[in-house]
């Protein structure tokens, strides 16, 4: 079989993690975050030695599965790279953006580093555009009390409208709530209501006009207020993408049919 | 009284600057604000690489090296001491 646009990126990553012979999952979270947050820790720390890892089809990005088990539930991490941001144009950050843009998980972890909040929210506000399965991990939160940092963090919770953990990965700290919060909101049990981004006025009519006639070609497949922005950003690489996603995803509904 | 307005690069280390705003634009610019350089932004120069590029900066909590091509494109004004 040669390469076609379905055997590269996001939908090899994916098939592949499908036809796994062990691949048999009830979720499938993926766990994003600035660079240096104690995400991996945070991984580790979930999956223990129940992990693999692979690269990313066509980039040279390493990305690492693993697999835990709670309330009778398996569910798999993936451990995205680390990035600032879901927007620019690095390798890392693509492979971040578009498997949680195309993907599918059924909630994201964003771990954040609780001493430089402000600068990790920033991914936060990215992510909560594109799905409302957002979960903040608050980790370091250990180290943030010793800069006497304190973090209001029902405030946090209330104003984001996801739910907040905050967590000590390297002493397993909280990550027994971050695995119940994970569960109710993979599973649907809980009621999330991200707050939105509100641009500025001439922005705002031009997403209501183009996400108007997105709503027909999109057909839920993507969330068209995202989708929406990315055409006003004009960016190229995510806008061959979402083309390549819908394209794919018709493929497969023909397949199906 | 206006406050002078000049480029990141300029800004000696040890000394304090807020930004004023950003003037590169397209991926270069979505990468600055991604780092956190919105205006009103507190950025101290660090230290200097031997060859005096890049320079580190303290910006909102982390330390950053940007060369001079970035940091050219970044107007701040000096922190008013009080």
């Amino acid at each position: 079989m040669g390469l076609t646009t379905q055997s590269t990126g996001i939908y090899a990553f994916v098939e592949e993690m499908h036809q796994d012979p062990n691949f048999n999952t009830d979720a499938v979270i993926a766990l994003a975050g600035n660079p240096n947050t104690g995400k991996s820790t945070v991984f580790n720390g979930l999956t223990g030695l129940n992990q693999h890892t692979g690269n990313w089809p066509g980039k040279t990005v390493v990305l690492a599965k693993g697999i835990y088990e709670h309330r009778g539930k398996k569910i798999t991490l993936v451990d995205l790279p680390g990035t600032y941001s879901l927007l620019a144009n690095s390798a890392d950050e693509q492979v971040a953006r578009d498997f949680i843009c195309f993907g599918n998980p059924d909630a994201t972890v964003v771990v954040a580093d609780a001493t430089c909040l402000e600068r990790n929210l920033n991914l936060v506000l990215q992510v909560m555009e594109i799905t409302p399965k957002t979960i903040l991990c608050l980790n370091l939160i250990d180290e943030a009390k010793r800069k006497a940092i304190r973090i209001d963090r029902n405030g946090l919770e209330r104003l984001l409208g996801i739910p907040v953990v905050p967590t000590v990965a390297r002493d397993k700290g909280g990550l027994a709530e971050l695995e119940n919060t994970i569960h109710e909101v993979a599973l649907g049990k809980r009621q999330m209501n991200p707050r939105q981004t509100i641009y500025h006025q001439a922005i705002e009519e031009a997403l209501r006009e183009l996400q108007a006639e997105l709503e027909e070609v999109l057909q839920g497949k993507l969330n068209s207020r995202w989708v929406a922005l990315r055409l006003l950003d004009g960016d190229s690489s995510i806008i061959d993408e979402i083309r390549r996603y819908l394209i794919t995803s018709t493929t497969q509904v023909g397949k199906e049919v | 009284m206006s406050i002078a307005e000049f480029e990141l690069t300029q800004l000696p280390v040890g000394g304090f600057a807020r930004v004023v705003g950003i003037k590169a634009e397209g991926l270069v610019r979505n990468r600055l604000l991604d780092l956190g350089l919105v205006p009103a932004t507190v950025v101290e120069a660090v230290r200097k690489s031997p060859a005096g590029d890049p320079i580190a900066y303290k910006i909102r909590g982390a330390l950053i090296a940007l060369r001079s091509e970035e940091s050219r494109q970044i107007t701040v004004r000096a922190l008013v001491e009080d």
